[in-house]
């Protein structure tokens, strides 16, 4: 039960590739993959946390107020995240930039808040958190190694393919992520429509 | 003074598009971006919340720095707008009924629309204890909003155009959704050497 909540965040239900859920940071942040990592990492101790302390209160919290209840809890720990990266690791703070305080507006957090902590005891929330963040550090991490490795030529910083190799420049610029993300859903819808066909023959 | 004001809209309109180059508000982008209809009452709405959220964030901004507790500054402006937003909410529902349904779901997620909350922080780092802030504020605000608004309504024009269109099974639904994006961001980045 526990590894099927894990492991539902990490592939049936995704949230950057199946989801679609908190496209901004994942567009955003990922020009390398060092950027989607750190990324990935804070917003899952948020969301962990922020899982934690609503399934806590769940049962406190009146129903018509809950949503201004968890967009609280969220910004608190959002502000707690910001001030630790600030003090011992700053430059993943430099590097994400205004994107850090708008973890709150990632409609991930508030969606799992809303969707999963709000019904489950806490362990659960925390297991789901931990699936869901995950999910969420791995699909950035993919977008943000295939961004750094065309547009920079290097992966987590080194340098790949030497001084003779041209960097295709666009693919970290802004238009880059859009069309990597494109590229990335259509290989998954490739993969999904050719194990169907496989399944029907079987059948 | 005037000058400033023009350069600070014309930047973030199109030099510093809010959606297509700085990626703040790419929800509301991808989902309310079928029609063109809805995708210019979206940009409206977002348009309007986005100054008066510039106004009020300035404000609240006073106040935390006049009691030295700006670390507060997260949690009291996504309260500042969650508010605003359930005004103006109500305030649709009322008087513009059809455009209120139109908007559906996306209206209330204005609130976790990320570029009200972007436009918020930017302000405060990009103005803050500048001369004039409170007004370059507001028009940077409403200039990101109209910004939004051009890009989004570009867009669902050409996603109207796509539903006809002769699209390859695999590249159906996100992935020519998100392509198509990209080549708008494309033409954005033409801007880019727009230096004042």
């Amino acid at each position: 039960m526990m590894k099927k909540t894990f492991l539902n965040g990490i592939f049936k239900e995704n949230p950057t590739f199946v989801l679609f859920l908190g496209m901004c940071p994942t567009l955003a942040v990922t020009t390398s993959a060092f950027n989607g990592v750190g990324m990935g990492l804070s917003t899952m101790v948020v969301l962990v946390f922020a899982n934690i302390f609503i399934s806590l209160l769940r049962n406190f919290i009146p129903d018509k107020v809950r949503i201004a209840a968890y967009v609280v809890v969220i910004a608190s720990f959002v502000t707690v995240i910001e001030m630790v990266l600030k003090a011992y690791a700053q430059s993943v703070s430099e590097a994400l930039g205004i994107y850090i305080p708008l973890i709150v507006v990632n409609c991930i957090i508030l969606g799992r808040a809303e969707a999963f902590a709000s019904k489950n005891n806490v362990l659960r929330s925390a297991v789901d958190g931990l699936g869901m963040g995950l999910g969420f550090t791995i699909a950035l991490t993919l977008i943000g190694t295939v961004r750094e490795i065309l547009g920079a030529g290097t992966f987590f910083g080194i340098s790949l393919f030497g001084e003779a190799f041209k960097p295709i420049t666009i693919m970290i610029l802004p238009p880059g992520a859009f069309i990597t993300l494109g590229l990335i859903v259509m290989v998954i819808n490739i993969v999904n429509q050719k194990r169907k066909k496989g399944e029907n023959k079987i059948a | 003074m005037l000058k400033d004001l023009l350069i600070i809209s014309i930047g973030a309109i199109f030099i510093q598009n809010f959606v297509l180059v700085q990626f703040l508000g790419i929800c509301p982008f991808l989902g309310v971006s079928k029609k063109v209809e809805t995708a210019t009452g979206m940009g409206l709405a977002v348009v309007f919340v986005m100054a008066c959220a510039s106004a009020i964030t300035w404000a609240v901004q006073q106040i935390l720095v006049l009691f030295n507790i700006e670390y507060l500054q997260t949690i009291a402006f996504i309260l500042v707008i969650a508010v605003l937003v359930q005004f103006v909410e109500m305030f649709l529902q009322k008087s513009i009924p059809s455009l209120y349904n139109s908007l559906g779901i996306y209206l209330p997620l204005i609130t976790t629309n990320c570029a009200v909350l972007g436009v918020a922080i930017v302000n405060i780092t990009k103005f803050g204890g500048m001369d004039f802030s409170f007004l370059k504020s507001v028009v940077y605000g409403a200039s990101a909003g109209i910004g939004f608004t051009l890009a989004i309504v570009l867009f669902a024009g050409v996603r109207e155009r796509l539903e006809s269109s002769d699209i390859p099974e695999f590249l159906k639904g996100m992935p020519i959704t998100l392509i198509t994006a990209g080549l708008l961001s494309v033409a954005f980045m033409g801007f880019s050497g727009l230096n004042f």
